[in-house]
């Protein structure tokens, strides 16, 4: 058995201009391990929602992205503000981004679902003062599956 | 439809990847909100937006799509230029509005699924 493949990036909380850059790298770097096309978007799609959201939210914080035999694991680490009511948040359309956040294009309330949607499994843990911690995990097809 | 045809029928400038334009696609897209482009992988190859931000071609990356048309003559920056060149992706510049490019793309046949 081969050791699981990990990487980590800090994800700077006061540059929305270079948000998403460890999302595009994690994408880069699956594809060169060879995953398909379809495992690739939507380990990178749902890590890039929650990046942006670490960024506008939370002040930044760090993702780990570990690559398993079975199944990649995203967890994406912040000490933002936290979300006091987790369900709701998780509704499409639930937003709390300020106008200026919405010129960004962003904060549609769009992003959690979307992290549901493209994942097999997601769970957030989250404390109001302290931090949020998503983890999601995506299933690697076995092989000719 | 060849992003040849739509630097045509939207009288775009073609900001980069003009080696693309024979490069085929299905399906585009149009918002400012980038959380509801994420939201529906359809094999949309092409994004309409208004919105100016290296986000908006990150999400298109993310995507896998092949071109933005920016609309309402935006400009991108060099930066988001260069970002996009290294994805593989096009990017045009359109006079239109968002809902007229997207209006006339649909009407010339692109991503329509009933006749
Ligand atoms: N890491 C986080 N820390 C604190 N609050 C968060 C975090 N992630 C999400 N939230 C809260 O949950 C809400 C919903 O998040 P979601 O990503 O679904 O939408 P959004 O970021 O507001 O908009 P969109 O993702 O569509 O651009 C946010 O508006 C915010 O209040
Ligand atoms: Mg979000």
């Amino acid at each position: 058995m081969s050791e699981p493949v990990v990487f980590t990036y800090p994800i700077d909380g006061n540059n929305f201009t270079s948000a998403g850059g460890a999302s595009v790298a994690v994408k880069q770097n699956l594809r060169a391990l060879g995953f398909p096309d379809d495992v690739v978007r939507r380990v990178s799609i749902a890590m890039y929602e929650g990046e942006i959201n670490m960024v506008i939210h939370a002040h930044g914080g760090t993702a780990t992205v570990t690559v398993g035999e079975d199944e990649i694991t995203i967890v994406l680490a912040d000490r933002g503000p936290g979300i006091a009511d987790v369900e709701r948040a998780m509704q499409e359309g639930y937003y709390t981004a300020p106008d200026n956040i919405r010129a960004l294009g962003f904060g549609a309330g769009m992003g959690l679902p979307n992290m549901r949607r493209y994942t097999d499994e997601m769970r957030i843990d989250s404390v109001v003062g302290t931090g949020t911690t998503v983890t999601m995990k995506v299933r690697i097809p076995e092989e000719g599956a | 439809m060849k992003i040849r045809e739509i630097v045509s029928l939207l009288s775009a400038d073609i900001l980069c990847g003009g080696d693309l334009l024979d490069t085929d696609v299905h399906m585009a897209c149009g918002s400012d909100m980038m959380s509801d482009v994420l939201a529906f992988v359809k094999d949309q190859a092409v994004l309409l937006t208004g919105l100016v931000n290296p986000q908006v071609v990150r999400t298109a990356m993310m995507m896998d799509m092949r071109c933005i048309a920016f609309v309402r003559g935006k400009r991108p920056s060099g930066e988001m230029l260069s970002l996009a060149s290294s994805a593989g992706l096009a990017v045009l510049a359109t006079p239109r509005r968002l809902y007229e490019a997207c209006g006339i793309l649909y009407h010339a046949g692109l991503g329509r699924t009933e006749p």
